[in-house]
């Protein structure tokens, strides 16, 4: 025992409460950022998601690939409790995935920007702050501001700006930067940059990667390209359909930082030609 | 050298673009004024020229003589008809807001109320006007309610579609964000629905014009309705012209404020 942790605990003997604390942080640990246990999801009569199970570790990057019909949108709806699950139980960070929601662990980037035409980008990032008190949750603050999350995500000067004003990456950013304004361990996005033209979607791909860095988030990431699913991810999810269900976990072992000139690189190359021979037997 | 040389070639490009600019404003002020000015001048002439008697058509000459020598009349009688059109049009409209918010909030309501409010609307406003006439008196009421009858449909449909109009997804983040009803109306659901709204309200600036002045024909002894039946009846055709020109600078006038508040409240179109 060094010097200076014989004096932590010392002083948090004094407080029986911070030593709990510690305890249940270093416990945390080994809690995974999102677990599913024999997970279903039915429509009606179609089964989306069938006997799913899944631990997603805390702080890593998985990007999620599967053909269309396999649930890849529905994991992350049965995750942020948008869908409730007709079968087994899911799990975020060990709470049920509606106390999560009220805890405001996750955060949700859609395909679509969604921001309201009339808040401008600073309004539309400051949104989470205002919504939900009547429900009970306390809003977690991000250490960074609003206005800092826009530089962030490289917005600086345009926070007065309206989302009409602002070309679709731009907004894409907007719309993650409010993912971030509440501090979330779990980020979920549902390829957000699907609509966006290659060298914007290069561009997010670092900032993206940037990010995670930083905050050390836990980031879910449904894609359809196999290129942006290798160069983001550390694990990729091979979903297959009909139904969905989990084919493999494919690791990325490619170091980061990682940079655009990687694509052409063999490595990268022969992770990509797996993915895809992957997805035509799924 | 260079940007220099590009510096100079673009104010001269942005001049030219301000001088077309400028020169495509002119030209859309008066080619509609020109047009205008070219009927009326066909109008004196076919009436002169074929010496139409002035109580069947009067020349636009004698419309205007009448509307400056009885402008104190006319203006008399505007008031009246401004107040009775703008009541309604607050009454009508509000009505309608406060019925579609109630019908997106509460199915039930809506499959209760939606067939009355179709059946009203589909009873002409010339046939409903006696009867209202008859519940409210000739005073100002009867007026009032038949400008605010005839708004209210068409913004009730305008408005519920307005607050139906939030995206699927908008509707998914104020559920991540565990946003209450109440949060998802103020925040989300009323501000989409503004720009709905705003074209519903430039139909009812008109209409309410339309239903006061309805209001007046079937009994008022002031407001513009009743100067066109005097008018009429009294074969005095160029103050019943003036009359219309008057009820017509109404309905603009309202059209302008409802148009000038949109523009103040829908920034982001």
């Amino acid at each position: 025992m060094t010097m200076v942790e014989a004096l932590e605990a010392d002083s948090s003997n004094k407080n029986v409460e911070d030593l709990v604390v510690a305890d249940m942080n270093s416990a945390n640990a080994q809690i995974p950022a999102a677990s599913l246990r024999n997970a279903s999801v039915r429509f009606g009569a179609f089964t989306a998601i069938e006997n799913l199970n899944l631990d997603i570790d805390e702080g890593a990057f998985y990007t999620i690939l599967g053909p269309s019909g396999c649930g890849k949108s529905t994991l992350l709806r049965l995750i942020s409790d948008l869908i409730p699950a007709a079968a087994g139980e899911v799990q975020v960070l060990g709470k049920s995935t509606e106390e999560a929601r009220l805890a405001r662990e996750f955060a949700f980037v859609f395909q679509e920007a969604s921001l309201l035409p009339w808040r401008t980008a600073l309004e539309n990032v400051q949104l989470p702050l205002e919504m939900g008190k009547r429900r009970g949750v306390k809003i977690p603050v991000s250490e960074k501001p609003p206005l800092e999350l826009l530089e962030l995500v490289g917005l600086k000067g345009r926070e007065d700006a309206l989302p009409h004003e602002l070309s679709g990456g731009m907004r894409q950013r907007v719309a993650i930067a409010r993912a971030l304004v509440c501090k979330p361990k779990l980020l979920l996005m549902d390829e957000p940059f699907g609509a966006l033209d290659e060298m914007t979607r290069d561009h997010l791909n670092l900032q993206l990667l940037q990010i995670w860095k930083e905050t050390g988030v836990t980031v879910l990431f449904v894609t359809h390209s196999i290129p942006e699913a290798v160069f983001l991810g550390q694990k990729v999810l091979m979903l297959q359909a009909h139904p969905g269900r989990l084919k493999e976990i494919v690791p990325v072992d490619l170091p980061y930082p990682r940079e655009i000139k990687l694509r052409d690189t063999v490595e990268f190359t022969k992770h990509a030609a797996y993915l895809r021979q992957l997805l035509e037997t799924c | 050298m260079s940007v220099v040389q590009e510096i100079s070639d673009e104010t001269v490009a942005d001049d030219a673009e301000a001088a077309n600019a400028r020169r495509r404003k002119l030209e859309n002020m008066l080619v509609p004024l020109a047009m205008v000015a070219a009927l009326l001048a066909c109008w004196q002439l076919g009436v002169r020229l074929f010496e139409v008697p002035t109580y069947i058509a009067p020349a636009p000459s004698d419309v205007a003589t009448e509307f400056v020598e009885k402008f104190p009349l006319l203006v008399k009688n505007f008031w009246p008809t401004l107040y009775e059109s703008v009541l309604g049009f607050f009454a009508g409209n509000l009505a309608a807001i406060l019925i579609a918010i109630a019908f997106v909030h509460y199915k039930f309501v809506e499959k209760a109320f939606f067939p009355l409010a179709v059946f009203i609307n589909t009873i002409p406003i010339l046939a409903i006007a006696p009867i209202l006439v008859l519940i409210f008196g000739a005073g100002l009421t009867a007026k009032v309610v038949i400008a605010a009858l005839i708004c209210f449909f068409p913004t009730l449909v305008n408005m519920v579609r307005g607050l139906q109009s939030v995206s699927p997804q908008s509707l998914e983040l104020a559920r991540i964000l565990s946003a209450s009803k109440s949060e998802i109306f103020w925040k989300i659901r009323l501000p989409s629905s503004l720009p709905f709204l705003f074209s519903a309200l430039k139909i009812a600036a008109t209409t309410c014009v339309i239903g006061a002045i309805v209001g007046e024909w079937i009994g008022a002894d002031v407001g513009l309705g009743a100067l066109i039946i005097d008018s009429t009846f009294n074969f005095r055709s160029a103050l019943l012209y003036a009359t219309v020109f008057m009820s017509s600078g109404l309905s603009v006038f309202l059209f302008v404020m409802v148009s000038l508040a949109e523009r103040f409240f829908i920034r982001w179109q």
